[in-house]
């Protein structure tokens, strides 16, 4: 299993294909050769790679992308579940898997 | 260090022109003024057959200060030599005073209207004589030695998928580095697509003035995604991994590499001195409604080549064919099933930074070798084709940042 960093100073990286709980290759600008994936993370998607506390920022391109809203251990999917966007709240309230709005009603 | 040096070293024989630029092509432009003379460009252009003459032109017959704007910025552009405008002889855009800019500039220049030519038969006899004359003229152009600091460089990205922003725009990021290190100068576009890093595109910014430019465009970029409703992030891209849009707009801005910003260049406008520059194309208050920001890839090449890009980028993680009239276009992915499926039309493999096989910044001098080769004459892929697309298109905005247009003065 293989996921990308992009800048030494980022604490994510992305999932090249799906991860499972395991031993993950890291490719990029990685600091570390490996990191041990806790949980499943989709292809496309961002793995911690560090601990990351609640307020916390998430870096990746060597800059903020958004902040932790829940404490996220090592090895975890870093994702609208567990982190939002400094400027646009809306896409906060997202489906994690599928994106979909949820804050629109269908009536 | 050491490959800076190397980076010094790649230099190539380009073609002087009479103003003092340096083009590393030299190409005879055949301009339309109005959509009815298209048909007689068109069919100069290919009986003069050669390689270096190509179409361009504006299809309204009503001018528009933007899109004339962008016409007089092709013809003054380095990789240019000569210019035959072609009117049919009751337009507002004037032939005429199109030819007088080249001549002006010191380019062969030629002009006609098809009505006091007499028709088609006759002003195509005439404008490949004209042409073929020109293409003798520019075989004596002098040679004069560049190297990359004499480069401006464009780069925009469209057609992305989830390798756009992890290798084929970090390649230019860093290329882009190396590049305004050397002294060259390079234009990022798309600034619709940085919503949400304002402090960080600011933060880079050169100095004060550069600093209130990238502020102002920035706000004007967010009012015209209001205005038209159409931000760039979508359902889809959260179920692809992207989780907000800061990191979906850093996908796309990290191809500016990581220098300080000197500036924000609007459509048409030369870069004022090398550097890294911000290209604005969105229209300006007021009327920006009227002409939409980026309708499709070649208009961000065209932008980008108006303001004097020699070479263009093209990031395409899905794959594309176009090119440009008037400057090469390199078409880079990041996504090696599109460059192996695409052979004949990408020119660059970003992907064996993916594979684990080079690294970043070996990537970009791989890339800064392409660029120089091109440079030196070697056509890329949608050169070879013939691909000579081209977008002029009716807009309104003013070639100063932040200045008010005309109804609001």
């Amino acid at each position: 299993m293989i996921a990308f960093q992009i800048d030494y100073s980022d604490n994510v990286a992305t999932a090249l294909e799906e991860l499972t709980p395991g031993t993950v290759t890291l490719r990029g600008d990685a600091s570390e050769q490996t990191i041990e994936a806790v949980t499943e993370v989709p292809a496309g998607h961002k793995i911690a790679l560090c601990d990351i506390a609640s307020g916390e920022d998430i870096v990746k391109y060597g800059v903020v992308i958004g902040r932790a809203t829940e404490n996220i251990g090592k090895g975890n999917w870093v994702h609208l579940h567990n982190i939002r966007s400094v400027y646009d709240e809306r896409s906060s309230h997202l489906d994690a898997v599928t994106g979909a709005p949820k804050d629109t009603r269908y009536e | 260090m050491e490959s800076r040096k190397e980076l010094k070293d790649m230099r190539w024989m380009g073609y002087a022109r009479k103003n003092g630029a340096k083009g590393i092509r030299n190409r005879v432009l055949v301009i339309y003024t109005v959509k009815c003379s298209e048909f007689v460009a068109r069919q100069i252009a290919e009986k003069a057959d050669s390689p270096d003459v190509e179409v361009i032109g504006f299809d309204g017959c009503t001018d528009n200060q933007y899109a004339v704007n962008l016409l007089i910025s092709l013809i003054r552009h380095p990789n240019v030599g000569g210019v035959l405008a072609v009117g049919l002889g009751c337009e507002y855009v004037q032939p005429e005073w199109l030819s007088k800019i080249a001549a002006d500039e010191g380019k062969e220049a030629d002009w006609m209207f098809i009505q006091e030519v007499g028709g088609t038969r006759k002003a195509v006899e005439q404008g490949v004589t004209s042409v073929h004359h020109m293409l003798e003229m520019l075989k004596d152009t002098p040679r004069i030695e560049m190297g990359l600091e004499d480069l401006v460089i464009g780069a925009e990205c469209g057609g992305s998928d989830y390798t756009s922003g992890l290798a084929g725009n970090v390649a230019v990021g860093r290329f882009y580095d190396r590049l305004t290190d050397l002294g060259g100068t390079a234009i990022f576009e798309e600034i619709v697509e940085a919503i949400g890093l304002v402090d960080l595109l600011t933060g880079r910014a050169a100095d004060e003035k550069a600093r209130e430019e990238i502020q102002y465009t920035y706000e004007k970029a967010l009012e015209y995604c209001k205005s038209v409703r159409q931000y760039s992030v979508s359902p889809g891209n959260f179920a692809g991994g992207l989780s907000t849009i800061e990191e979906k707009s850093m996908g796309a801005v990290i191809k500016s590499g990581s220098r300080p910003i000197q500036g924000v260049l609007k459509v048409s406008v030369p870069a004022p001195k090398p550097g890294l520059w911000l290209l604005d194309s969105t229209p300006d208050p007021y009327w920006m409604q009227f002409g939409i920001t980026n309708p499709n890839d070649n208009e961000g090449l065209m932008d980008l080549i108006s303001c004097g890009a020699h070479l263009v980028f093209l990031v395409t993680g899905r794959g594309n064919v176009v090119g440009s009239a008037v400057s090469p276009c390199i078409k880079i992915t990041g996504n090696h099933r599109t460059f192996e499926h695409m052979k004949e039309d990408m020119d660059f493999d970003a992907s064996p930074v993916l594979e684990g096989q080079c690294s970043q910044d070996e990537l970009a001098e791989r890339l800064a070798v392409m660029v120089a080769e091109t440079a030196a004459g070697a056509q890329t892929k949608s050169e070879a084709l013939g691909h000579r697309e081209y977008f002029v298109p009716y807009k309104y905005q003013e070639k100063e940042v932040g200045k008010k247009c005309a109804c609001q003065q």
